[in-house]
């Protein structure tokens, strides 16, 4: 990747956690999706969340975006209460969907401009840029293609960097490499930990277990609850296996919910 | 105010590069005005008529004059059977047919009573009633015509006029009609299917972990339609004056008026029916149906409210464009003022105020 990008967190990365939670739960009637979790998450680490499907991490990943309001718990992001200062986390979180989320018939440019615009990042820093950004991605050629016309590893690349735009302190990505090749995957990653190698905290989403040695911790969640927390290697190690993969065989074939 | 600029921006490029919604923007406005202006109109202009006349009459060779002379008919004179105008009829050769007796002019001047007979194509009863009228007043006048030579009877003759629309412009009650019509699908189908659009896609979950004001990308939503929905009506008036010759009575500035308060109320409906629905397909069917239909009916430009049972007539009363089309003939044909028009007025400033409340104690800031 060019080091030329420059996604240096605008403020530096507060004293304090990243992401705080306690017993943070979510309820859908009598379906508890999210039950009573904790943990912290430290500035500038990559932190992955995993999990089956079903098993909450989407859920509790919007508590913390402001997307969902909690059922009960606490928790606080950037420094700030999900309940009462949404506006402040808003400003200083990046979100990456599980969906596709640029739109198609937008250039990237355009896409870059206008996500970086409401925003608010000043029309002068947009103009400087988005440009730059563009060749560090290697898109001038596409630039007046729309990109919707663009391969998905790159429409990926790109809404990584727009989530970036704005110079958020924490970013949040939601299986962001679904359905890429291995790769575009591979140059993901490396896009990830140069953002964290500049202080933003990660907290990522993922079902492939090779991508989970790349974070620094990880957390399993098994129907709703953490049932890991640690570094791959400690996981490793408690759990007597060689690689990820059975570690989380063995934590989530014990889970009662699939697909929800 | 600036990201609001920007998400306007946004808007218009979605706008500009969707071919389909480019078509019902401005495609549809032209297709229907001209198709109720053309096509679906109710007058008779040189309907094929035959005027069948026996012998040399000289009073039926001038009432033949004054029918030719009368751009309603496409006169021929032939001799036909019975049979023969049949076919004629059956075949749509002829839309109506006139016997002169023969004596037409004997009978008239000695016996002080003539008849001719006059055959209308009853399969089409609209039509039919209206050569069937338009003869009969050719026929009077030319009677009258000749009463002078007669001491004068005791007549009473009613002089009709038609006002406001004295040549009997068909146009006249389509502009107004489509005037609603089309600003309806313009501002409730496509403003529903643009918000539904960013649900469907996914952008709707990234705008709302931005710091943008939800409600606010209701406004940006709003706005470019706003805007074309206004380009959108001076085309239509301007068709409708230029190429329809539908006047326009009342104050440009009044009309103008009104219409941008419809339009605000078409969109309070389409951002209403967006919360209610997260796929673009339902938005449009229930935008399309939903409101189009109703909107046809109960206006009253095409089925005569006057004319339906009370339960509709009450009913037409909750569909903004009956209103809107009231205004709009109120203003446009009869060129009457604002103290004619602010009933219509504030039922649709009612509507629109009821309907925004909804939407924005609706609109979802949160997905779940």
């Amino acid at each position: 990747m060019d080091p030329q990008i420059n996604l240096k967190p605008s403020s530096p990365a507060a004293a304090g956690a990243a992401i705080e939670c306690k017993e943070l739960t979510k309820k859908f009637g009598d379906f508890v999706a999210v039950d009573r979790i904790s943990f912290h998450v430290n500035p500038g680490e990559i932190f992955g969340f995993l999990g089956a499907n079903g098993a909450g991490k989407t859920t509790a990943m919007r508590m913390l975006c402001g997307l969902s309001y909690p059922s009960s718990g606490h928790a606080t992001v950037a420094g700030f209460d999900v309940y009462r200062q949404q506006e402040k986390i808003k400003q200083h979180i990046g979100y990456m969907s599980q969906k596709f989320s640029l739109y198609d018939d937008l250039t990237p440019l355009e896409n870059i401009t206008f996500f970086g615009g409401i925003y608010g990042v000043a029309d002068k820093v947009i103009k400087e840029r988005g440009p730059a950004l563009i060749r560090s991605l290697g898109l001038e050629n596409e630039a007046s293609k729309l990109v919707g016309a663009l391969p998905l590893g790159w429409k990926q690349k790109l809404a990584f960097a727009v989530a970036m735009f704005h110079q958020p302190r924490i970013v949040f990505l939601d299986e962001p490499t679904g359905g890429v090749d291995p790769v575009t995957r591979r140059q993901f990653w490396d896009m990830i930990y140069e953002a964290a190698g500049t202080g933003v905290t990660i907290f990522v989403t993922t079902h492939y277990m090779d991508e989970a040695e790349y974070c620094n911790r990880i957390t399993i969640m098994v129907d709703g609850k953490i049932e890991a927390l640690d570094t791959p290697a400690h996981l490793k190690q408690r759990f007597a296996c060689d690689n990820m993969d059975e570690v989380f065989y063995r934590l989530a074939r014990t889970a009662r919910r699939s697909d929800s | 105010m600036k990201q609001l600029f920007v998400f306007i921006r946004k808007e218009f490029y979605h706008v500009f590069r969707d071919r389909r919604t480019l078509l019902i923007l401005f495609g549809l406005p032209l297709v229907q005005i001209l198709l109720f202006g053309y096509a679906l109109t109710s007058e008779v202009k040189n309907a094929d008529l035959v005027i069948m006349n026996g012998s040399v009459d000289p009073l039926a060779q001038q009432l033949t004059a004054k029918l030719r002379s009368a751009a309603f008919f496409n006169v021929q004179e032939k001799q036909l059977s019975p049979t023969a105008i049949e076919k004629e009829f059956k075949k749509g050769n002829i839309k109506a047919a006139l016997v002169f007796p023969s004596g037409f002019s004997s009978d008239f001047i000695k016996a002080r009573h003539a008849t001719l007979q006059v055959l209308t194509d009853g399969s089409e009863p609209n039509i039919s009633k209206t050569i069937a009228q338009y003869i009969s007043a050719i026929v009077q006048d030319f009677q009258r015509e000749h009463q002078a030579m007669a001491p004068a009877p005791l007549t009473i003759t009613p002089e009709l006029r038609m006002l406001y629309n004295e040549e009997g412009n068909g146009s006249i009650n389509y502009v107004p009609g489509v005037l609603a019509l089309i600003l309806m699908i313009v501002c409730t189908a496509l403003t529903s299917v643009a918000v539904v659009r960013e649900k469907e896609t996914g952008t709707m979950e990234v705008l709302l972990v931005s710091p943008f004001k939800p409600v606010m990308v209701l406004v940006a939503k709003a706005v470019p339609f706003l805007v074309l929905s206004l380009a959108n009506f001076s085309i239509i008036l301007l068709l409708a004056v230029y190429v329809l010759n539908v006047p326009v009575a009342g104050s440009l500035l009044l009309l103008f008026l009104i219409t941008l308060l419809f339009i605000i109320t078409s969109l309070s409906f389409g951002l209403l029916i967006s919360n209610a629905t997260s796929s673009q397909q339902v938005a449009l069917l229930i935008s399309m149906m939903g409101l189009m239909l109703p909107t046809i009916i109960f206006t009253g430009f095409i089925f005569p409210l006057e004319n339906m049972p009370l339960i509709f007539q009450w009913i037409s009363n909750l569909i903004p464009a009956k209103w809107y089309y009231a205004a709009v003939k109120a203003v446009m044909l009869k060129g009457l003022g604002i103290a004619y028009v602010w009933k219509e007025m504030l039922m649709l400033c009612i509507m629109t105020t009821l309907l925004l409340t909804i939407t924005v104690k609706r609109f979802k800031i949160r997905l779940a």
